[in-house]
């Protein structure tokens, strides 16, 4: 389908596309097999301008934005789910610069993730404040110029790779969700160091962590925003970055599929192969006809927000919940009609269904998806 | 330093069909690429400027298509781009484009190292390269895998021989044609395709250029295609099983019968 992509677009897709199809899909399982961090990729990313899309040219990107974002981010994980997200986890970690940061802090911290120099992690989930995100227990503490932080953040996705975290901790734990505020901390800072290295089901290429601070000390300047206003900061940040884990989804239901309609056009059975049978061809076509329909909700919200409409909750939350179930529904499917095969590591289709799943899961499940959409629509309502 | 690169424009298949009417490649509905060989050559010259400082102007000759080529190599970091063509060009064997390209080449001026692949792949001669050194009366060091390192006016490269490899130092100003050992092309850059959508092509007619008209094109071509073929593959041969003893002089036998 056209999409009317503008020529700046079409060359940000080009280079996302030939970057996954050359130097991420050769590698692939080889980071899904051993789990290391892809730098090597991440390098070539840096070195064709990718981590500066989202950015503005006086900070050193190249000026796009969310449509840019998620344009690269499904073409990367058509060929890598994993891989890709040391790219968008980046994105989800530099919004909050983006959004809430001031002049100083936008021009401290964004040329260097624009050049892709570093990278950057988004710090909000733990164990007791998941979907529950105004239960967090990590207190940040003022002291003179400072703030002191303490508690334990989990399953960070970049964290020990990224150099710059952007972390929302509690300043006043009695007053829940208005008690918090984000901050941004660097890797480095005393008493600011990362626990285990989760071993996960899929997207095995992407580093999570936790983030253990033990009376960390950070200047007060590295308050993002107010005090109070870290929930609005997680809430705003992640209206942008889903439709860039819904994209994610596309590129990998779209990765599954390309190899799915090449091997069914290889496979033979009963004499012929098995792309010449219509109950198959009626499972490639419903297939397609989704992975679009979600692509074309994506790209809608991308423009959306890209117009600078900030009122982009329920249709972000729609993008992110409609893409991430259809991946999972496509790639289940393309294991399927791979049959056995399908289900051995020694073909690279697993995969999909393994790093899909984790699309339905994070930056809000998609119950929580579910839940943001009906209460905008009871709100509209009144 | 300034450095030149020659490139070629071509269908991207080594497999085209040939015309048998006039024993010529069918280019039609063919995608055209960077000759691969070239790719090299432009990333080494991108990387001798990255390091020596300098510019890189890539040089094609061809039809006016061959601009996107050109542009390729700008989206990957070359800085001026120069396309030769004209009507005239065409039939040139690879004696007639050695000597354009060095006409050109003394059109564009000041140069220390002329890169260029070792050959291109729908033809295959690997001539141009030594032919412009030629022309333009230049030393050459062909099929390079490094290029070792450039000192005050003498460059130093390793060139891969069958056995391994000899290390070769010549003066500069020199050609240079490359084998695809020598590096790792990079891809290309968001800003450098914005440029290269952008550039300006310096565009150069025979009119332009000091040549002898005699010498261009067809008529300056002493090439004859007389007939282009794929070679039959070749058949398997014969082995001959058993103790060495048993089997030796149904060798000498069989041999015989080859030679005589």
């Amino acid at each position: 389908m056209d999409y009317l992509l503008t020529e700046e677009q079409i060359m940000v897709r080009d280079i996302a596309r030939q970057i996954a199809q050359e130097k991420i899909k050769p590698v692939a399982a080889k980071y899904d097999a051993e789990g290391i961090f892809p730098w090597d990729i991440v390098k070539i990313m840096a070195a064709s301008d990718l981590c500066g899309i989202y950015i503005e040219e006086k900070y050193g990107g190249t000026g796009g934005g969310a449509m840019e974002l998620v344009l690269a981010t499904e073409e990367l994980s058509r060929a890598c789910g994993g891989i890709s997200l040391a790219f968008a986890a980046t994105a989800l970690g530099t919004f909050p610069i983006i959004l809430f940061g001031t002049d100083e802090q936008k021009k401290k911290y964004l040329p260097d993730i624009a050049k892709g120099k570093k990278l950057a992690a988004f710090g909000l989930t733990e164990a007791g404040a998941g979907s529950d995100a105004g239960a967090i227990a990590t207190t940040a503490e003022k002291k003179g110029d400072h703030y002191i932080l303490n508690g334990t953040k989990q399953w960070i996705t970049n964290g020990g790779e990224a150099e710059v975290y952007t972390v929302v901790a509690s300043t006043d734990r009695s007053r829940g969700a208005r008690g918090a505020a984000a901050f941004i901390v660097e890797k480095g800072t005393k008493g600011f160091e990362f626990g285990k290295k989760e071993d996960k089901m899929g997207i095995r290429a992407s580093a999570t962590r936790e983030l253990v601070f033990t009376d960390c000390k950070i200047p007060k300047e590295n308050i993002l925003g107010k005090e109070g206003m870290g929930f609005i900061v997680a809430m705003k940040t992640f209206d942008q970055s889903r439709p860039g884990v819904a994209a994610q989804a596309v590129g990998i239901a779209q990765g599954a599929l390309d190899l799915t309609v090449a091997y069914m056009k290889e496979r033979k059975q009963f004499g012929k192969s098995i792309a010449s049978f219509q109950g198959l061809q009626f499972m490639l076509a419903d297939m397609a006809t989704q992975i679009e329909a979600s692509r074309a909700l994506i790209y809608a919200c991308a423009r959306m927000i890209d117009s600078g409409n900030s009122k982009v909750g329920k249709d972000s939350a729609m993008a992110k919940l409609f893409a991430s179930d259809m991946a999972m529904k496509v790639t289940t499917d393309c294991v399927q009609l791979f049959g056995g095969y399908g289900y051995m590591r020694d073909y690279p289709i697993e995969k999909y269904m393994r790093d899909a799943k984790i699309t339905q899961i994070y930056e809000g499940t998609n119950q929580i998806q579910r839940g943001i959409i009906a209460n905008h629509l009871i709100k509209e309502s009144l | 330093m300034n450095i030149i690169v020659c490139i070629k424009q071509v269908p991207d298949t080594t497999n085209v069909r040939i015309d048998p009417e006039t024993n010529t490649l069918v280019r039609a509905g063919v995608q055209s690429i960077v000759n691969p060989f070239d790719m090299y050559a432009i990333e080494e010259g991108i990387r001798l400027k990255e390091k020596f400082g300098g510019s890189v102007t890539v040089l094609t000759m061809g039809p006016p298509q061959a601009e996107e080529a050109l542009r390729e190599a700008i989206s990957l970091g070359a800085d001026e781009a120069v396309l030769v063509s004209d009507r005239a060009f065409a039939g040139s064997d690879t004696w007639a484009t050695s000597y354009t390209l060095s006409k050109t080449i003394q059109k564009i001026g000041k140069f220390d190292i002329i890169l260029c692949g070792k050959q291109a792949i729908d033809g295959d001669t690997a001539q141009v390269g030594p032919g412009i050194a030629a022309f333009l009366d230049l030393p050459q060091i062909t099929f390079v895998k490094k290029i070792e390192d450039v000192k005050g006016p003498l460059v130093r490269a390793e060139r891969m021989t069958e056995e391994g490899y000899d290390i070769v130092e010549s003066p500069l100003p020199c050609v240079i044609t490359v084998v695809k050992e020598i590096n790792e092309p990079r891809l290309p850059s968001l800003k450098g395709k914005m440029r290269a959508k952008k550039i300006e092509i310096r565009k150069l007619e025979a009119k332009d250029l000091d040549a002898d008209p005699d010498s261009l094109g067809l008529k300056g071509s002493p090439t004859k295609v007389v007939k282009i073929f794929t070679p039959p593959p070749r058949k398997g041969g014969q082995i001959l099983e058993g103790e060495a003893k048993d089997i030796c002089g149904k060798l000498v036998e069989l041999l015989k019968g080859e030679i005589c």
